[in-house]
Parts: C-alpha cells; structure tokens; sequence
C-alpha cells in the first residue's frame, strides 16, 4: 500500500510539473491541478496509512489505540482541497479570459508584459489603467 | 483572551463583510474603508504598544491549549510589520478614492483589498505553520483577483504569469508543511522550534528548510525566482501596484526571517552562506534589471527585488546587528516603495504616461511633487540623512564586523547604482524639459488632494523614521534581540510546558 501511494505521488509530481512546463495555458492548468492532487496524498501519507484502526479513544482511555492513522493531517488536507477548489476556479476563469482577449494559449504568444502590445482586436477599446 | 492580537485580523474581515453589503454603493464602500484601515492602523499602533510595554502577545483560536489548536503570536518584528501594513493599507484606501475607477468599485474591488489587507496582517500574527500557509492563500487570493481585475491585455498575461508561479510556491510551500508534519507531529511554530534541532536526521531537516526556501522565495521575489515580479507588477492601476509593492513581497520576507530564525536554526554555515550568495544576486540583478528599464513602474518593479536582496543579507549574516538592520530596513524599504509607486500614479495622471522618454519638466510645474519623488528615492539610495542611509549602514557596519567584505562591497555598489536609476528617473520626469506638446498637458487638470494626501503622509514617515533614527534602530534592535533568543517565543506560547 506504501508503495502504491509512493508511485501515485510520484508520477502525480512528475505529470504535474512536467505539464507546468508546456507552452498551452490548459496544460499548465492540468498540471496545476495534478499538482494540488500530488500534495495532497503526500501529506495524506504523512499521517501514516493505517486501515482497520479508527483514531478513537476508546471510553476511559486518554489516548487513542497505538498505530492509528494521524487524522489531523486529514483535516489538513481538507483545508487543502477546499483552498485548491477555489484556486482552480478563478485560474480557469482566467484562462478562458485570457483566452478571449488574446485569442491564444501558447504562453510564448503572451509577451505583452514585456514587449509592447500588439494592435487590440477592434471590438474592445482598450482600457489602461486609471486614466 | 487577548483580542488586541486579533483585531489587525478581525478588522478588515469587518469592513469586507461591511463593504459586501454595500456592494451598490461605492461612494459608501470608498469611506467606509478609509474608515476600517484607519482603525485598523490604530489597532496595529495599539498591539506595538503593548507588545513594546509587555511583551510577545498571544492569542489561543477556540481557547484549546498551546500546541494543539491555532496559535497567534505577536512579538515586536510581527508588531512593527503590522503596524507599516496599517499605515500603507490607509494611504493606499486613501489614494483608492481617486486612483481607482468606479468600475473596479462595482466589481469588487474594496472587498478584495480588506481580505488582501487581512490575509497580510494574519501572516504577520500567526505561530502555526498550516495557518501561515492558508493566511499566504487568502492574500494570494485576493492579489490575484485585484490584479486581474479590469481586464485588459496586459493585466490578463501578467496575471497568468503572477498566478502560476506564485501557485508553485504555494505547492511548495504546502508540500514542505505536510512533510514537516510528518516528521515532527507538530505545526506550531513554537514547538517546532523546541522538537526540530532534536530531530534525526539533519539532512531531512535541511531537505525541507529548503523548500521553505524556495516558496518564501518566489513570493518574496529573491534571485533566480523573481521573474514573476516584473511581469506582472506594471499592470493593474498604482493603488494596487503601490500595496503589492509595499506588502507582498514583504510577506515573504516576512516568513523567511520568521522561519530561519525560530525553527531551521540546525546547520547555520551552509544556510546563512547561501542566504548571502542569493542576497548578492539578487540586488545585483534587480538593480541592473533596473538600469535597462525606461517604464516608471517598470522601473520601479525591478528595484524592488533589489531591495529584497538587502533583507535577505541581513538575514545570511544572522547578528542581531544584522537581523535590527533588516527589520529597520523593511520598514524604510515599504515607505519608500509604496510612496515612489503613488508618485508614478500621480506622474501619470498628470501626463498620461508611464513612459520616462515622453515625460519631462515636471520639477517647473510641480516642484512639491519633485520634491516629493527626491526624498524617498535618496532614502531608496541611502543617501544620508534619509532611512535608507541609516538601514545600509547597520547591514553594511555588520558585515564588516562578520568578516563578509564580498558582500559589504556588492550592497555598497547596488546602492551606488540605485542613485544612478533614480537620478535617470529624476533627470527624465522632473528635469529635462517636457517632451509632450504643452497643449497635451494643459486638459489634465489637476491632482485631486486624495492622491497627494497618502503620499505626503508615506514620504513625511519616512523623513521621520531617517530623522529619528535613533529611537528606531533601537526598536528594531529589540525586535532583532526576541529574534534571536527563541525560548522568549516559547516561552511565551507554550507557557509552562516543557
């Protein structure tokens, strides 16, 4: 079982960043969103994966039995997938909007930060700044 | 209970539920948040009050005891920062009034900038690990949608850039915490600081501080990480390039000193030495990125990342001399940035251009706005007796004192460099004559006294914090002296247990 999620990790790890470095915005969210999976059962094995053991204390002990799986970490990784909903949302929301705006996804197509822009599409007056 | 640490906090979630609620009425919201940042800095002023008087200050989430609920734990590093994030959050609501459009009110602007502000001053306060991450991500949250927010071109691409890799930091930054659960059974900083110079082995250790490393870096914006920063800060309208400036970065830098200073304390020689090769790149390559730049704000981006270099010198030679000049040097660097960011913002609303080859002649219609630009730009060069003179001079004194002459040299060099920049900024803006047709500038108008009120007040405070130099360096010495003695920390978090 260690080892299954030990491979699962890894090549979450690997796929996601592998992806982050593709040219296409919709990979880099691909590997965006493998990534935040890849982290999660990093942690997840981090509280130890024990089946069978429920992490209750049982009526007049103080402590739970020996060898549960921490559920602290659990609750980390909740945190975690909530925050990363969230996230993947808006970055999905932003690809699309770029998208639309600049009529690509190839991010070596998206210099306008450093070079001066190309011509706006006529239907949208462009709007800088607070002028 | 302790409810003074947690209203820096409480305050601006307050005025994001309040400035939702008024979500039609965006001369109310525009008040309103003048309002929640100036209590809001008040608070900061009264918790470094308290803190200075009696203290490091906690506050346990839900009263469960120290080590196992969320700790938040003010000590006067964490105090001084939130009272700057106050102070810039009020300019910057104050300069919002006129330097932000009503459409970016009506789409939300004000309820971003409080849980920005809260997402802030909840990473200066906090002692837990996992809770610093999740204040990392309400901030990030909320800077990504502002910088987003207008939607033109530009703002979308470097929004993409700013997102991604400030989200592999956060990746970074989550790994980093799950695996250090793993190792030690605990998140609270204060624990973590008792547990992990005991904990086998050492390598892991520095294993995972360098991961730390790594996503304290990308947001702080140090050497070979910073590309972000460039890309993207230039963008959205100043207001909000003038707060990013002024406290994300900074955040970064925040954690970097908290963490390395209180729990990945085990293997100082190869840490501190590589603080201080990256402090040295990265001044240097901020500030040549600088050189090579003729936007204002562009300009000014690189010279941010100059100065995190700076920061993380004070850090690498680790003396209490060294860690009192970083702190010092924070709060001038945040003054001075933020106030150089909100004069470009008043450049441009003047002349309607970033651009230093089309601006020119301001110094003969503006003299107090040339005045206002040369303060903080000779404190940014460390020109004495502004506080940028005296900030350098504790770094620099203390890397003669540690023997770190390579690194005295690089930061003595940059500083030269930055005046050359910001001589170029100030002969092209105020000095030569204008370059425009006199007609183009006439139906400007004037600058609404909005927009110069919250710059006057960041250039007054940095002309305070030179000329009083003495009663802050001795402050930041306090805060450099609970920063390096951990068992104050905690003690003051864990109480009696061992």
């Amino acid at each position: 079982m260690n080892i299954l999620i030990a491979l699962a990790t890894g090549a979450l790890f690997t796929g996601g960043l592998y992806m982050m470095m593709r040219r296409s915005l919709v990979r880099v969210l691909v590997g965006i969103l493998l990534l935040g999976n890849a982290i999660n059962l990093t942690i997840f094995a981090a509280g130890r994966l024990v089946a069978f053991t429920p992490p209750i204390i049982a009526p007049g002990q103080s402590r739970p039995p020996d060898g549960v799986a921490d559920p602290l970490t659990q609750a980390l990784i909740l945190t975690a997938i909530v925050i990363s909903f969230g996230i993947t949302a808006f970055a999905v929301a932003l690809v699309r909007q770029t998208y639309s705006q600049t009529g690509t996804d190839d991010l070596d197509l998206l210099r306008c930060t450093d070079v001066p822009c190309p011509p706006e599409p006529d239907w949208e007056e462009p709007q800088e700044g607070n002028s | 209970m302790n409810l003074a640490v947690m209203a820096p906090i409480l305050l601006p979630l307050t005025s994001a539920i309040l400035a939702l609620a008024a979500w039609r009425a965006p001369g109310l919201q525009r008040w309103a948040a003048v309002a929640g940042t100036f209590l809001q800095f008040g608070a900061a002023l009264a918790l470094l009050n308290r803190v200075n008087q009696s203290g490091i200050q906690t506050f346990q989430v839900g009263s469960w005891p120290a080590p196992f609920g969320i700790t938040l734990a003010v000590d006067l590093f964490g105090a001084i920062m939130l009272a700057v994030s106050g102070l810039v959050g009020l300019s910057v609501a104050l300069y919002a009034l006129n330097g932000i459009d009503d459409e970016r009110v009506a789409y939300g602007f004000y309820p971003l900038f409080h849980i920005l502000l809260m997402g802030v001053n909840g990473a200066f306060a906090t002692g837990d690990l996992f809770n610093l991450y999740v204040w990392f991500e309400v901030m990030l949250m909320a800077s990504f949608v502002l910088m987003a927010l207008g939607g033109t071109r530009a703002q979308l691409e470097g929004s993409v850039k700013y997102v991604v890799l400030n989200l592999l930091a956060s990746s970074l930054f989550l790994s980093a915490t799950g695996l250090l659960y793993g190792l030690t059974g605990t998140l609270n900083l204060a624990q973590l600081a008792l547990v992990l110079p005991e904990t086998q082995p050492h390598g892991l250790t520095l294993a995972l501080s360098m991961l730390y490393l790594v996503a304290f870096g990308i947001k702080a914006a140090i050497f070979p990480l910073f590309f972000w920063l460039p890309a993207s800060y230039h963008t959205p309208p100043v207001a909000v390039t003038a707060l990013f400036s002024g406290l994300l970065t900074k955040v970064g830098a925040y954690a970097m000193l908290r963490v390395f200073t209180l729990i990945f304390r085990t293997d100082p020689i190869f840490t501190n030495t590589l603080f201080l090769v990256l402090a040295g790149l990265t001044m240097v390559t901020g500030v040549l990125g600088a050189a090579a730049q003729w936007d204002f704000r562009r300009l000014l981006s690189f010279h941010i990342i100059s100065q995190i270099g700076y920061l993380v010198m004070g850090l690498g030679l680790a003396s209490q001399a060294a860690l009192a000049g970083a702190i010092y040097f924070m709060v001038h660097v945040i003054l001075a940035k933020t106030a150089l960011f909100l004069i470009a913002g008043i450049v441009e609303r003047l002349r309607g251009s970033f651009d230093l080859h089309q601006l020119g002649g301001l110094y003969r219609s503006q003299p107090w706005l040339a005045l206002g630009f040369a303060l903080p730009a000779l404190a940014l060069a460390g020109l004495p007796p502004f506080s940028g003179f005296f900030a350098k001079l504790m770094l620099v004194r203390a890397g003669l004192e540690a023997g770190q002459y390579i690194i005295v040299f690089t930061a003595l060099g940059v500083s030269l460099l930055t005046l050359f920049s910001m001589s170029k900024v100030w002969g092209e803006v105020f000095w030569k004559p204008a370059a425009m047709e006199p007609a183009a500038v006439a139906d400007r108008g004037g600058v609404p006294v909005w927009m110069i009120l919250p710059t006057a007040l960041l250039v007054v405070g940095g002309l305070l914090l030179g000329l009083f130099a003495e009663p802050a360096i001795q402050w930041s010495h306090q805060a450099a002296f609970q920063l390096l003695h951990p068992d104050l920390y905690i003690q003051a978090v864990l109480g009696g247990l061992p």
